[in-house]
């Protein structure tokens, strides 16, 4: 086996994956990926609900949310080769309350601002847009732009798609460090030893990026925290739009197959340890606390059957917003995590950009505030 | 560690068989071929093969076909079924209408 490669990137996620495609699309073919389960897409990548949206985020990640929609996904299928079920008929971000109403007036101005295309609907527009939805419901946001994709086609496409122009990926092969040779981050080692070398590393690694950032003397200040998702029986075709919630009690969408893909919460996820990294195990709490969440803005659903849930362990920045940049203490260590539970949508145009900043070219958008050093102390 | 590019090349080509079209997961209507040459583009465990093609996410969730997906991948990468990893069971053990469900641990909607 070879072991140097002009890239390493450790993490098989969508982020990883999308950084190998995009690199192989540059020409930059001598590329391997380095995944710790034996499943390109064990993490977050696979567990998340598949939401494609601008509306609700951060000023800091609107930018590249923004460019991936306009410019990376709708061609995406396509040049993947696989399905990925993008469907972009908009967002709506429902309120019960005034002060849920206020919340999402916010947010929306805050979008605007920086050019998104989001305004306010009354109970009457919402109903127009989508007609299942709970008289409960007083008025939302409403982004036309946004929408949904599959997550799991998305990122074994990526995948797939790499493959396919040479990239090489390792399954089942955990890191256990990085090492500096001569000042610059080159050594990657694998748990069981193996020794690899790469001009550049990107750590991808969800929450993981942390342990493997701390062998270089490098921390990444976020947490950990536990998010669960469900899905229905197919159900006869019924909406396109993407659902969210001021109160952030649930979320969720109709996929392509009929099925309706939610993720809630029981309230009790900040407690929720990790015992160790393959812990996804759900609550027996969430899933019921869920139902009860969906049935109250989408009160047709409450025959809908449930087949599955599933859990996955979210990467929460300390601030909310990502780290992506390289690290100027550890030369050749680009850093990629802290995706604080809304990364796959960005997923495209993080990989576009992590492979600009490896051949050297300006990224698409600036993304100078998300910086790994960007925290100051508060007094 | 896998290197999938090396396996790929050890397991060789996909090549047809008169059965390729033969239904294996009945709900979400995947074929054996569809999940042999998936073995080819890659896709190495149960977890991932659930994802690419859907096999096993229907209304059984898997307990109809697992087993037979299992064989059909083993076979493709010349390996024994008892090195490919099941999936994970999940909640709940049998299809249950939302509104049942919302009942347990609380107040349901009303």
């Amino acid at each position: 086996m070879n072991k140097t490669a002009e890239v390493i990137i450790i993490g098989g996620g969508i982020n990883g994956c999308a950084a190998a495609y995009y690199l192989a699309k540059k020409g930059v073919t001598n590329v391997m990926v380095l995944e710790a389960t034996k499943s390109i897409g064990h993490g977050g990548s696979s567990r998340n609900g598949g939401g494609v949206r601008q509306s609700g985020r951060d000023v800091r990640e609107l930018p590249y949310a923004m460019y991936g929609i306009q410019h990376l996904w709708p061609t995406l299928s396509e040049e993947l080769g696989v399905d990925v079920e993008y469907t972009q008929k908009g967002n709506l971000r429902l309120g019960k309350t005034e002060e849920h109403l206020k919340k999402l007036q916010t947010l929306a101005s805050n979008a605007q601002a920086v050019g998104l295309d989001v305004r306010m609907v009354d109970a009457k527009e919402v109903k127009e847009i989508c007609p299942y939805l709970s008289d409960e419901v007083i008025g939302a946001s409403w982004c036309p732009t946004d929408g949904h994709a599959n997550p799991l086609t998305t990122t074994l496409g990526f995948y797939k798609r790499a493959l396919e122009m040479g990239v090489r990926f390792m399954t089942d092969a955990p890191v256990k460090e990085l090492r500096k040779v001569k000042g610059k981050v080159r050594k990657v080692i694998l748990q069981d030893g193996t020794e690899l070398e790469g001009e550049t590393i990107i750590l991808a690694a969800g929450y993981e990026s942390r342990y493997i950032a701390r062998t270089i003397g490098v921390d990444v200040p976020m947490t950990r925290l536990i998010d669960e998702c469900l899905v229905t029986e197919m159900q006869p075709h019924m909406f396109d739009i993407m659902l969210g919630t001021a109160g952030a009690d649930f979320y969720g969408h109709q996929a392509k197959h009929g099925s309706f893909v939610f993720g809630s919460d029981s309230g009790l996820e900040d407690t929720t340890e990790m015992r160790d990294p393959s812990d996804v195990v759900t609550n027996s709490m969430t899933l019921s606390a869920s139902c009860r969440a969906i049935m109250g803005y989408i009160p047709a659903l409450k025959d809908a059957k449930v087949v599955r849930s599933w859990c996955g362990w979210l990467d929460m920045a300390y601030d909310g917003v990502p780290f992506i940049s390289p690290v100027e203490e550890a030369p050749g260590l680009i850093l990629a995590c802290g995706f604080t539970g809304h990364g796959f949508g960005t997923g495209p145009a993080v990989g576009l950009m992590l492979a600009q900043m490896v051949v050297g070219e300006e990224t698409v958008v600036d993304i100078s505030p998300l910086r790994y050093d960007r925290f100051q102390p508060v007094r | 560690m896998i290197d999938v590019q090396e396996k790929l090349k050890e397991i060789g080509p996909y090549v047809e068989m008169p059965d390729d079209d033969m239904l294996v997961c009945r709900c979400e209507e995947v074929t054996k071929g569809e999940i042999r040459k998936a073995v080819h583009e890659g896709i190495f465990t149960i977890e991932e093969m659930r994802r690419y093609l859907r096999s096993g996410m229907g209304l059984c969730q898997g307990q109809t076909c697992g087993k037979l997906v299992k064989g059909i991948m083993a076979g493709e990468l010349k390996v024994p079924p008892t090195e490919i990893a099941p999936a994970s069971s999940r909640a709940p053990m049998r299809p249950i209408e939302m509104e049942i469900l919302a009942e347990d641990g609380g107040v349901a909607h009303e």
